[in-house]
């Protein structure tokens, strides 16, 4: 690209900023139960704040509100969109781009600020302007420029409910090498390994292998886990090794809710399990439902592949027939 | 053999910066702000400084923070390790230090962005550097990476054990809020705050929901503690160290302490506890205020049981019946504590107890304060230290 390609480009589009892409608009529905409800149900949003009315009656607000998080769903256009679009400053400007050979997208973020809540029968009105594009800019994506939208929301009284900011990327896509398609494959995100040094390495290596091993002093037969160099008891530095056999008895668990870490599988339980052996081990209860989940409950573990790097013991309720 | 430094160390100065979500500073600019503003509370002279003490944890650099005041020579400089375990560790230096004779004036401090740059909540999965990183692998490759989760461990068997529940977490995490509604420098400061709005909030790592989480903090906090000759000529009433201890118990990790006979206690603050009052002469019935570390609602009351308030569970009764109020037993966390003042890592703990023997906390207590508790964090090698009026 020459300066002068760069002067071209940049005197259209940053002519943009400030325009208007959706002059205030009021939705076409009223905010309403049904929809929150819905809404709730698919993200998994249990909150009563919302969805129980006799809950939300005894609460300090008096009556249920609509998710925050919602608050660009109600002017949403439905399936007349499928149809078309009349041309606005914001397919105006992302023509301009493509034009220009900027033809990558990508939506990099969007940022909600909320200072009002609704409820149902409010009516959500929402205006769209340009605000601002950066300067060009060299992503790992290729050569472009950020520009992002703000979004208004008012209430039927003008009051603002909120404002949504939405950051999206125009590139000038680069030659993707061959093997990205395997690279594609690799980024599927797995759960985080342990670090493996000199004193766990062969416990993980056996856990590769399909067994929890536990260590034990060569001289007086302590187990110990997690693995250590030295005998705690006698101080002797040698040591062997036996395999568990899994059963175990649930000392305390919790269910992990947040923060989701990509590569886990929710539910999740993590437990503290006392192996027949005698020793304690840190793994995770499947095979039923988390609130099934007791201290003193009997457990039977399994090694399995979780994901295509990652072998671990899991456990299942001993007598539900579930684990192989 | 009890250590001898009862009264050899007095804390003469207090500094907090704001606390915020984004300091939009460096963490070295908090250190500086906050070391600062507990020099001018103390009345003296950067060049007066000759010690420092800081957790492993926190980025600024003795050095750094010594050039960017114009302190000049520094003799003494030790950190304590263990995340929050380190609070009052720093205060156990700064005493050994000055009661040695190998500093005279030293200055505690901790700064950090803990929600505009690392978050602790976003667990040990990132970029882990220390030498730990394979003891966290024994939990990582299972989810359990949140010092959430760890907590919610030990707090499920702890109430197994018990029987104790809910109602007594939401007692720690609502007599704190309601101290931080009224401290203007508290994220909770003026808010309403109820059990209808903690029984509805998100759960993090069952049974511990939003509001039995600290908060995550900008800022810093910094004391200066010097020797009890030069306290008398400056411009505080000097705040005597009695007694301070460290201890990392047997059998300890940090946080995953899983591996014991009986892992629903924390018998290093036992032992912490048991060394305080020892030496300082002094016994559970004579503290009058506490600044007990929460960085979760359940970890106090575990600690109220370690420090003998109340034996192993019966805290939940003991704070359900008012303990922790103003008028209570035990006026405790005052400045709203680290679930709604600010989380600075058990540092600003260490100010508010000292505003608690000085007399000017937010929410003093009606009766006298001679004796003021604080504690660092739990689950990992921790301590405390308690506090009163120089002589
Ligand atoms: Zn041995």
């Amino acid at each position: 690209m020459t300066t002068d390609e760069q002067e071209a480009i940049e005197s259209e589009i940053y002519a943009f900023v400030g325009q208007q892409v959706y002059p205030p608009t009021p939705a076409a529905d009223d905010v309403n139960d049904a929809m929150i409800r819905q809404w709730a149900e698919i993200m998994g949003d249990t909150n009563p704040a919302y969805i129980d009315k006799d809950w939300a009656a005894s609460s300090i607000r008096e009556r249920t509100i609509s998710p925050p998080a919602m608050m660009y769903v109600w002017g949403q256009e439905g399936f007349q969109v499928t149809k078309g679009r009349a041309p606005n400053a914001m397919s105006n400007l992302v023509s301009t781009f493509d034009r220009y050979g900027y033809t990558g997208v990508l939506g990099t973020n969007v940022k909600q600020e909320y200072f009002k809540e609704v409820s149902p029968g409010d009516n959500v009105t929402i205006e769209m302007i340009i605000d601002n594009i950066s300067e060009r800019k060299a992503t790992g994506r290729g050569t472009g420029y950020f520009f992002e939208t703000l979004s208004t929301f008012t209430d039927q009284h003008g009051e603002k409910i909120g404002t949504q900011r939405f950051k999206v990327l125009k590139f000038i896509p680069q030659e993707q090498p061959a093997a990205a398609a395997t690279e594609d494959k690799l980024d599927v995100p797995t759960r985080i390994a342990s670090p493996r040094g000199h004193d766990n390495k062969w416990w993980w290596e056996a856990c590769d292998d399909g067994k929890v091993l536990i260590q034990r002093c060569k001289s007086c037969g302590a187990l110990r886990h997690p693995p250590r160099p030295m005998c705690g008891e006698c101080n002797s530095m040698e040591w062997d090794s036996i395999e568990s056999t899994l059963d175990g008895e649930v000392l305390s668990h919790t269910e992990i809710h947040h923060p989701k870490i990509p590569g886990y599988q929710y539910p999740l339980v993590c437990a503290v399990i006392k192996l027949a052996e005698g020793t304690n081990l840190v793994a995770n209860i499947v095979g039923c439902s988390p609130s099934e989940v007791q201290i003193g409950m009997k457990v039977k573990g399994v090694l399995e592949q979780i994901d295509e790097k990652t072998m671990l013991p899991q456990f299942y309720p001993a007598q539900s027939g579930l684990n192989p | 053999m009890i250590a001898n430094v009862k009264n050899k160390a007095v804390i003469v100065g207090i500094g907090n910066t704001t606390f915020s979500k984004d300091s939009g500073v460096s963490e070295l600019s908090l250190a500086v702000q906050a070391v600062k503003a507990a020099i001018d509370d103390a009345g003296l002279k950067p060049s007066d400084i000759d010690g420092m003490a800081t957790f492993t944890m926190d980025t600024n650099d003795e050095i750094e923070v010594a050039r960017a005041l114009g302190v000049g020579e520094l003799t003494f400089y030790g950190r304590s390790h263990y995340g929050g375990g380190a609070a009052t560790s720093c205060l156990h230096q700064a005493t050994m230090a000055i009661a040695t004779g190998m500093a005279e004036t030293v200055v505690v401090y901790r700064a950090l962005n803990g929600r505009s740059g690392h978050r602790f909540s976003g667990g040990v999965a990132g970029d882990i550097t220390t030498a730990d990183a394979i003891h966290w692998g024994w939990y990582m490759p299972y989810g359990l990476l949140t010092p959430a989760s760890w907590v919610a461990m030990f707090t499920q068997r702890w109430m197994h054990n018990t029987g104790v529940t809910k109602d007594a977490l939401f007692e720690v995490a609502h007599s704190t809020r309601v101290y931080g509604a009224n401290n203007p420098a508290a994220f909770f400061h003026g808010r309403h705050f109820d059990r209808a709005e903690y029984d509805a909030a998100r759960m993090i790592a069952d049974p511990l929901q939003l509001f039995d989480c600290c908060q995550e903090s900008d800022g810093g906090s910094a004391v200066i503690v010097t020797t009890p000759e030069r306290a008398r000529d400056l411009k505080q009433p000097g705040v005597s160290v009695l007694g301070v201890a460290q201890c990392a118990a047997d059998n300890q990790e940090q946080m995953t302490s899983f591996y014991r006979e009986e892992f629903a206690g924390i018998p290093e603050m036992e032992t912490a506890a048991r060394n305080v009052y020892a030496m300082s002469g002094l016994c559970v019935d004579d503290i009058d205020a506490a600044v007990i570390y929460d960085a979760f609602s359940p970890i106090v009351l575990w600690q109220l049981e370690a420090w003998g308030f109340c034996g192993y569970g019966e805290s939940g009764d003991f704070v359900t019946d008012g303990a922790l109020r103003t008028n209570g037993r035990l006026p405790t966390n005052t400045h709203g504590g680290q679930l709604s003042e600010a989380y600075i890592h058990g540092v600003n703990g260490i100010v508010e107890a000292t505003r608690l023997v000085r007399g000017t906390s937010a929410n003093q207590p009606t009766k006298a304060v001679n004796h003021a508790l604080v504690t660092s964090g739990v689950g990992i090698p921790t301590g405390g230290a308690i506090l009163g009026k120089m002589n």
